[in-house]
């Protein structure tokens, strides 16, 4: 490769900090709010004047302890159950797609499609009509089965896509070569498989733990509502003050684990989102 | 990818016994199969948007208020005319096609610039900005959008004290006080949150213009400009129209950014916000229903208009041969 100019070189530094600054200084902004003191939210500086804890004192042993803990564990343990189950369907469904030749595999890739792009507030409303009727408003369970409205269908169009690349040949290789069909199937084909689901289950969470309309519309206390939804109902510790430390607070708790998460699966979660999407 | 699916299964044809009766067991035992793995996925995603839509459309043909079940009462098509002549719907129509067209046209440009910065890019510097360009993917909507709310905000933000040496800011303006400011910052919030799925999408796009044509309009002495208009844009159409038609139907559906920022005052009532206040806010199934309907009519709109105008082959795009 040709050693590049320094004016080539100092371009691609400016861009390097232009994209870093774009995609980051939201991020710093809410980090920043987080530290401030309430009474001096009001200042109108970046950085906070005197850094405080405060704000997350209140939110995991203070005052706002009973809002938002929780709706942290609502949050993760209905994401990831919702994953799960997406997952676990979508590797099936999926299996069959990539494998298999039966009629009907165009009309559920199709159905996935359609529901992928479905109004999530075109659902609500009966089903919050039908919860309440049933006794499944307010609970985990009423929120599991309506995510997999969002989880399930990217599951199956991103496990599709991975499955057409593995090289099933080698199944019937590694039995030729005396392996049991067992033995071919989780020393051959597993591994061949787990990045795909992994990157799927790491999509498909992503988009549970980030919705909104159902986590407001199908709960109304603590017992089920996800953090997206119990920021929406924090308020200030009396009536004149404003929850915004106590949000930002909240807010970078449950971000840090989905930073890391993409700091260390950057690759993983691009091919997936790109795979699915567009031919490969 | 899609000509080794089509080797595989003419492979796996020819590798089928000659016989007839044996084939079609064989395909018959092929499709059981099929239908037991993929059947139960397939199940549940009818029964969790098909049951709930054939039920809203049902709904919405009665007057039906929870507050008063009783009176329910068979309208026909009352609650649609309510609201198709309705003002606040129209206007919530008219919001919510700006935020969507103004977004989705940004985007693409932005996006395209990142995915251009991405392709162009070293290797070491490429993982380090699909890193970065990832973070405002991840991040939850409801939480960027209190970032920008704070950011811009006249009490706590910082935005109005940057840039108060531009003409029409100051640090009086409450940017959350008109519709036009409120509107700027929630499509900002929404263009800073999305982007990254586009560049993604567009940066797939990218690697599939055959390296070969691009050198060779560059050998034939041809512009930047013009390797890109005749070149690589014509090459990525598939990819751009995929990644225009997914984030339009997505910007359609806007709903975070407003219920947090705004709350839909000051004109930015947005149809899902409309849709969720009439049904889960005042609690009317009838009208709320004929919303959702509407809503769910106008994805299918626009999906058909992408589909037949612009030719938008989404399963060819997909992946599916």
């Amino acid at each position: 490769m040709r050693a590049m100019s320094t004016r080539l070189k100092l371009a691609w530094a400016l861009i390097t900090i232009l994209v870093l600054v774009y995609a980051l200084f939201p991020v710093f902004s809410i980090l920043a709010t987080s530290f401030k003191l309430p009474s001096q939210l009001n200042l109108g500086t970046f950085l906070p004047k005197t850094w405080t804890w405060s704000n997350y004192e209140q939110i995991l042993t203070g005052s706002a302890k009973d809002l938002f803990l929780p709706s942290l564990r609502n949050s993760i343990g209905i994401s990831l159950i919702a994953t799960f189950v997406a997952v676990v369907l979508a590797t099936l469904a999926a299996y069959a797609i990539a494998r298999l030749d039966f009629p009907g595999k165009k009309l559920i890739l199709t159905t996935a499609l359609g529901v992928s792009i479905f109004p999530v507030v075109s659902l609500v409303t009966p089903l919050f009509n039908l919860w309440r009727n049933i006794g499944l408003y307010d609970t985990w369970l009423g929120l599991i089965i309506p995510y997999l409205s969002l989880t399930l269908p990217i599951s199956i169009w991103t496990l599709a896509a991975f499955f057409r690349q593995i090289p099933w040949e080698l199944e019937q290789a590694a039995q030729v070569d005396g392996a049991t069909a067992w033995q071919a199937f989780r020393k051959v084909i597993v591994p061949l498989a787990a990045p795909g689901v992994f990157t799927t289950a790491l999509i498909a969470f992503f988009i549970a733990w980030n919705d909104f309309v159902y986590g407001i519309s199908l709960t109304s206390t603590s017992a089920a509502r996800p953090v997206p939804a119990a920021l929406a109902f924090f308020t200030g510790a009396s009536q004149f003050e404003e929850p915004t430390g106590a949000i930002s607070a909240a807010a970078v708790v449950v971000t840090v684990p989905v930073v890391i998460l993409v700091l260390l699966f950057q690759r993983q979660i691009v091919s997936g989102l790109t795979q699915g999407a567009v031919k490969g | 990818m899609t000509a080794e699916v089509a080797t595989a299964q003419t492979t796996e044809t020819a590798a089928r016994p000659r016989r007839k009766v044996a084939r079609s067991d064989r395909a018959k035992s092929e499709a059981r199969l099929g239908w037991l793995l993929a059947g139960p996925a397939f199940v549940v995603m009818l029964l969790v948007t098909l049951y709930p839509i054939l039920q809203a459309t049902y709904d919405s043909l009665f007057s039906y208020r929870l507050t008063a079940p009783d009176d329910k009462a068979f309208v026909g098509l009352r609650n649609y005319v309510e609201v198709l002549f309705d003002k606040v719907f129209l206007q919530a129509l008219g919001v919510t096609l700006l935020i969507m067209v103004v977004s989705v046209v940004v985007e693409l440009l932005l996006g395209f610039a990142l995915a251009l910065v991405m392709h162009r890019a070293i290797t070491q510097l490429r993982g380090l900005l699909r890193t970065v360009i990832l973070v405002p993917y991840g991040i939850i909507t409801v939480v960027s959008a209190f970032a920008w709310f704070y950011a811009f905000d006249i009490n706590s933000g910082f935005v109005n004290h940057w840039f108060s040496w531009l003409p029409f800011i100051d640090t009086d303006l409450n940017w959350f006080a008109q519709q036009g400011t409120s509107l700027f910052v929630i499509i900002a919030s929404e263009i800073w949150k999305t982007t990254p799925f586009i560049s993604l999408l567009l940066l797939a796009g990218l690697a599939q213009v055959p390296t070969e044509l691009e050198e060779a309009a560059e050998v034939d002495g041809a512009t930047w400009w013009q390797r890109m208009r005749k070149v690589v844009l014509p090459n990525m159409k598939a990819a751009i129209m995929v990644a225009v038609l997914f984030r339009a139907l997505d910007a359609f559906r806007i709903f975070d950014n407003v219920f947090i920022m705004t709350n839909g005052a000051n004109g930015t009532t947005v149809l899902s916000l409309l849709a969720y206040r009439t049904s889960i806010g005042r609690l009317e199934i009838g009208l709320g229903s004929a919303i959702s309907v509407i809503l769910f009519l106008c994805v299918l709109l626009i999906c058909f208009i992408a589909i037949k105008l612009f030719k938008v082959n989404l399963a060819g795009a997909r992946g599916e041969s």
